[in-house]
């Protein structure tokens, strides 16, 4: 005992360093986890569906509510200022519509009282966010009434906005999908006579074209027409029922359920019951496209953006940097000019983002974009198809910031391949470039997919370079749909650093997208470790495969 | 095997330095200004098998990787001299590298199996060479493996990967990969100086069984292992060729003061 102590004394002398380095290193992990433990309790926060209060006060404490006396609202934070001011409360009041605010302030001093009324509902609208308020009635369209106090109100108002849930999905489908596709082919029909009429001179072949694109045009006007009309009946339907409600302050007010995203009693519902909601609200927000600017619903588009965006540019990137390393490092003869190209490889690692993107826009969109558009797509013109910002040439742009972190990490992998294993396979009558391609690039591939996390985690969270190639606050289609040709690279699309920003710094209420940002960011962080998780587990499974004979 | 090396052997099978079967003629060989080989004279016999002793860089190695020109990976590497295999020169401008390391094929002192399977290490020099007709490679994996006494072992799974075999097994297997070549002669670098006894054991008794159809070269720090397995062995001082003869000779007789040191662990 006495002698281990001794000797723990003996390695601490003189060794503060190592002191400092586990110092280091735990204040690091100290505001990492800070850091995620704030964002992943803001972001988390946000679903969890809280209780309601209602305050009452002198309208004269709080003059942006104009006259009203009273207001319900949920508590987002209660604060002391400093030791004489009184705690000061932050209520989201909801009703935009009516309030014109999302946010009010209270000195908790001049509350008259607080109260959490039971019946107090919190409807999620399609416009305007949240409203809270007592409900008082449905009405349907032959003004049949049915009562709040209705035993079998809450059911009666569920299965209506589920209906009108079901009917707004099928609108959509037809505005977008079959109402879309005729737009698609309208269009090419303008294509088809503009080539025709830009020839000097008609054949009779061609007026007969001619004359059919007209008629194909007329029956897809007409059906357009039809189409239209449908979807206008439909959309009457889903403002035949209403619901009242009264606001804390007095207003009644009449709402379509059409409008009617979700609802739910805060002050009545349980644990269980706020967990279901809680869900509900996690699944609205991953898999549902955005409202309201972008501040309420989901981010589907900019998850799928960003995924598509980030595996896109892995394809592109992964390869270019393989190959490079592979000439690097097996191929060129050490001297000045692979020594200067190593120092650029370098340098390009500590470029600014956003010069890549300069020159992703001047060279890409502009340069290559633009020819191609000349060359295949003149007629479209002067409206760009590759002209323009689109994923594609984001990827490539990200691709082109993240080569060297794959070329180093891949040139790592391939010097490390044991020489013994390269001779081996030249020893069985294999050429170099046999040997690399079966020996050595299987054997290097873990480092290769470190190379490709590693530019993963870079071109994931890049941001500034995509602002200037095609990055948008709500894009209409996906990159990835189900119309020929399916994957087009062409478009424009979200992406969640993108949304972060515009959501935080962008939006005109930008204090009621807070939460939004801090869900978004943690989303964005979890799409990050996933994909990298996922690299990491295939590089494990290849680690495992190409294990090298311990001795 | 390479069409053009065989008219050209046929050509010069009348070769005036005999019928020796490989012949090393005023070697040299440098590793940048380092000079390794200095100046070698020796001849070996078709199907015999020929021990390299002598302390440790002394240019053993270096000789053995001569024979398939694998030096030449390295950039630094030159060469005065000339070896021949048959009569013709392995450094002729007709004779590809590649057909070469064909004829010539090698086990590393370090058994370095492919990171694949079993079977596709075996067969990786005709899967190189294009083949890829599976009656074909089977049969080759079989005999293959037959001749490296590997068989009864894998056979049940050949599709399982060469690490999880024993290290004597994988040093079969890399012979067994050296041996799908068909090549004319088999080098060995210290094929046993990893293993156990008994694994050694089963590599010498290989050894002789593959005598009957090739030519080996084997270079080895274990004296017994020289006696037991070669017909002639060649002793290596500094780069130079000391002594070499039968290997009864050598071991009972030896000529040579730094010989005899050597042989009977007086020095090395
Ligand atoms: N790649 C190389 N570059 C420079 N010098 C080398 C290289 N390989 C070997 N040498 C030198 O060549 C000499 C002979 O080496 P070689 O490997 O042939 O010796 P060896 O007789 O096989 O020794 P051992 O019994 O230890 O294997 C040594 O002095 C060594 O330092
Ligand atoms: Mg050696």
């Amino acid at each position: 005992m006495k002698a281990i102590r001794k000797n723990s004394q003996v390695s601490g002398k003189g060794e503060i360093g190592v002191w400092f380095s586990s110092l280091g290193l735990s204040l690091g992990l100290l505001m990492i986890v800070a850091l995620l433990g704030v964002i992943a309790y803001n972001g988390l926060s946000v679903f969890w569906p809280k209780r309601v209060v209602q305050v009452e006060f002198d309208p004269q404490s709080a003059p942006d509510l104009g006259s009203r006396s009273a207001v319900a609202g949920i508590i987002t934070s209660q604060k002391v200022k400093s030791q004489e001011s009184p705690e000061e409360w932050r209520l989201f009041v909801g009703n935009k519509d009516q309030y014109g605010i999302s946010y009010s302030y209270f000195d908790r001093d001049s509350l008259l009282k607080v109260t959490q009324p039971e019946d107090l509902l919190v409807l999620e609208r399609t416009a305007y966010g949240k409203a809270i308020g007592y409900p008082e009635h449905i009405s349907g369209p032959s003004g049949e009434l049915v009562s709040a106090e209705h035993p079998e109100f809450a059911e009666r108002l569920g299965s209506l906005v589920r209906e009108c849930q079901d009917r707004g999905k099928e609108i959509r489908k037809l505005e977008t999908r079959e109402i879309g596709a005729i737009h698609e082919a309208l269009e090419n029909l303008r294509l088809q006579q503009l080539r025709l009429e830009r020839q000097s001179e008609l054949s009779s072949k061609d007026r007969e074209a001619l004359e059919k694109i007209e008629k194909e045009r007329a029956r897809y006007e007409s059906l357009f027409t039809t189409l239209a009309t449908q979807a206008r009946s439909l959309r009457d339907l889903q403002t035949s029922h209403k619901l009242q409600y009264r606001l804390a302050s007095g207003e009644e007010i009449d709402l379509p359920i059409g409008e009617i995203h979700r609802f739910f009693y805060p002050n009545q519902i349980g644990f269980w019951g706020r967990a279901a909601v809680f869900c509900n609200h996690i699944k609205e927000f991953l898999l549902s496209e955005p409202r309201e600017a972008n501040t309420e619903g989901g981010v589907f588009p900019a998850i799928f953006g960003t995924f598509v965006m980030t595996l896109f540019m892995c394809v592109i990137v992964t390869p270019f940097g393989v190959l490079a390393a592979i000439y690097l490092c097996e191929y060129a003869k050490d001297g000045v000019f692979v020594r200067v190209v190593r120092i650029a490889i370098n340098n390009l690692a500590g470029v600014p983002s956003i010069v890549f993107g300069v020159f992703g826009l001047g060279f890409f969109v502009y340069l290559v974009g633009g020819t191609l558009d000349e060359l295949f797509f003149s007629l479209r013109l002067p409206t760009p198809t590759f002209g323009t910002g689109g994923i594609l040439w984001a990827s490539l742009t990200l691709a082109l910031m993240t080569v060297p972190v794959v070329i180093v990490a891949a040139e790592e992998a391939l010097t490390s391949v044991s020489p013994g294993l390269r001779e081996s396979s030249m020893a069985c009558g294999a050429s170099k470039w046999q040997t690399i391609q079966r020996i050595v690039l299987p054997a290097s591939a873990p480092g290769v997919l470190t190379g490709m996390i590693l530019a993963m985690a870079r071109g994931a969270g890049e941001v500034a370079p995509l602002m200037l190639l095609g990055v948008v606050k709500i894009a209409p289609s996906l990159p990835l749909d189900n119309q020929f040709p399916f994957l087009h690279l062409d478009r424009k699309f979200m992406h969640l650093g993108f949304h972060i920003y515009d959501l935080g710094f962008q939006s005109p209420d930008s204090e009621a997208a807070l939460p939004m940002v801090f869900a978004t960011t943690l989303l964005l962080i979890v799409l990050v470790v996933v994909l990298n998780l996922a690299a990491i587990l295939i590089r494990n499974r290849l680690r495992r495969k190409y294990q090298i004979a311990g001795f | 095997m390479n069409p053009q090396w065989q008219n050209r052997a046929a050509s010069r099978r009348r070769d005036p330095r005999g019928r020796d079967y490989i012949s090393v003629k005023d070697y040299c060989f440098w590793f940048g200004q380092a000079q390794v080989l200095k100046g070698l004279n020796l001849d070996m016999q078709k199907g015999s098998v020929t021990a390299f002793i002598g302390p440790s860089g002394c240019g053993k190695s270096t000789l053995l990787r001569s024979f398939n020109r694998l030096n030449e990976l390295n950039p630094q590497a030159r060469h005065r001299g000339d070896i021949a295999i048959e009569g013709l020169s392995i450094y002729d401008p007709a004779v590809e590298v590649i057909s070469l390391r064909k004829r010539v094929g090698m086990v590393f002192q370090k058994s370095n199996p492919f990171p694949k399977s079993i079977y596709e290490n075996v067969v990786y020099s005709l899967r190189v060479a294009g083949e890829n007709n599976k009656s074909i490679l089977d049969e080759v994996a079989e005999n293959s493996l037959r001749s490296a006494a590997l068989w009864e072992e894998v056979k049940d799974r050949l599709g399982e990967s060469a690490f999880s075999l024993s290290l004597g097994q994988m040093q079969r297997l890399c012979i067994a990969r050296a041996i799908a070549n068909e090549p004319e002669v088999i080098l060995m670098d210290e094929p046993c100086s990893a293993l156990d006894p008994i694994a050694t054991a089963k590599i010498e008794e290989l050894i002789h069984e593959l005598k009957v159809k090739y030519t080996i070269i084997i270079v080895t720090h274990n004296m017994q292992q020289a006696a037991r397995v070669s017909d002639s062995t060649a002793f290596f001082y500094t780069g130079n060729l000391i002594e070499y003869n039968k290997t009864q000779e050598i071991f009972l007789n030896p000529q040579n003061d730094k010989t005899e040191a050597y042989v009977s662990g007086r020095s090395g």
